[in-house]
């Protein structure tokens, strides 16, 4: 089935997107949010990099502007879907959702609306189990914002290995925030993975991307 | 061992649908119902029939492969689809209602599995009526939650989501 993998360069939504390809279905095009708003409990920000992710993995890219007002982001999220539709005959979404009902009743309820299958293959993983899951598949990923008692800014930037899974597994038990950072306590952005192709280096300066205010999408074409 | 019956279409919804709730089980055995044999059946203790996604309906299609449900003398539990199934094999019909994302349930008929359930994971369209013989132990606003005759209960729920002990309480002691 052709589907469309909402993106955001982190983790969770790159490793469900690596296992719908791993289940046969192909991958028509990304779609990802550009949230004005930091603190979105839909979208995961920063996205500046999805260009370049996108680049790497040789597949088109619907980078699509919104507020990100409450709700408001969701018409914006059902539009950019539709454009997919339109544009690469897409039959259905993969999302990165893991255990946030908040985020996966608004997407299947969209999903339903558009008459589309919606696939959330993390969905209730064990997170220490996921996190582990992602370094056994050679998914190299680090940490970008934290947003949670426990976590100082010495946590940005710092790759996640089994090392470093420990620790945070620790912190998130006494602090009592999700390790995966589904709610936002962390947010991460692939470095590496198997879906990066490797016979077309792109130079990642080419794809930093820039904030649109004016229009709703923005369609990049990387192949 | 737990029978644990698969109603999904597509395989990458299994890790949506099954894994959340094998993940909960410890003998269990994963069986698609387009490749179920008397033999599994035989050899099943409960049967745990699973949900699938909203755009899903097939099985709906192939209900006559669920003829065996309602002589099945061992404990079922019917989650979303699964109820439907259940429901369908016992002469209820389907309703369009869709409820989805958490809503709140009544409890109406006191029972061991689903007592200290109120908050709930939601993902249908389709709800049915009370088949003939069943207690109605739940509603929500809309539709009708949970029903039970002798060991077979349907949930139009998802406990795997909010209500992981419900699996474990119908699991245990296998």
């Amino acid at each position: 089935m052709k589907l469309a993998s909402l993106f955001s360069g982190g983790k969770d939504s790159t490793y469900a997107l690596y296992l719908a390809k791993k289940f046969s279905h192909e991958i028509a095009c990304i779609i990802t949010m550009d949230s004005q708003n930091k603190d979105s409990y839909m979208f995961h920000t920063p996205v500046d990099n999805v260009g370049y992710l996108a680049a790497r993995m040789q597949l088109p890219l619907i980078k699509f502007s919104t507020q990100g007002k409450k709700e408001k982001e969701l018409v914006d999220l059902k539009k950019a879907i539709k454009l997919a539709i339109k544009k690469y005959e897409i039959e259905g979404v993969v999302t990165g959702a893991v255990a946030s009902t908040y985020q996966a009743s608004r997407m299947q309820k969209i999903c339903n609306e558009l008459d589309i299958y919606c696939f959330n293959p993390l969905w209730q993983k064990n997170q220490i189990a996921l996190l582990n899951e992602l370094i056994k598949n050679n998914f190299k990923f680090k940490i970008v914002k934290v947003a949670a008692d426990g976590l100082n800014n010495s946590w940005i930037n710092k790759i996640l290995d089994k090392k470093s899974i420990i620790e945070l597994i620790k912190l998130s038990q006494r602090y009592k925030f999700s390790v995966t950072g589904e709610g936002g306590e962390i947010e991460t952005e692939i470095i590496d993975c198997p879906l990066f192709k490797k016979d077309k280096p792109v130079e990642r300066t080419l794809f930093r991307d820039t904030t649109s205010t004016e229009s709703s999408a923005i369609l990049k074409y990387f192949l | 061992m737990m029978l644990v019956i698969n109603l999904n279409k597509y395989k990458l919804h299994d890790l949506e649908f099954i894994k959340p709730i094998t993940d909960l089980l410890t003998r269990f055995r994963v069986v698609h119902y387009k490749n179920l044999k008397q033999s599994d059946l035989d050899s099943a203790e409960k049967i745990i029939v699973a949900g699938t996604s909203l755009k899903d309906d097939e099985y709906l299609r192939d209900i006559k492969s669920f003829s065996w449900i309602k002589s099945y003398k061992k404990p079922i539990l019917g989650i979303c689809s699964g109820m439907q199934i259940l429901a369908l094999a016992n002469g209820a019909k389907l309703k369009k209602t869709k409820e989805i994302g958490q809503i709140q349930i009544k409890i109406l008929k006191e029972d061991h599995l689903i007592n200290n359930v109120e908050k709930v994971y939601s993902l249908h369209q389709f709800s049915t009526t009370l088949p003939k013989g069943f207690d109605l132990l739940a509603k929500s606003s809309k539709s009708i939650q949970a029903i039970r005759k002798g060991n077979h209960y349907g949930l139009m729920f998802h406990p795997e989501v909010f209500n992981k002990e419900v699996i474990m309480d119908f699991a245990k002691d296998i």
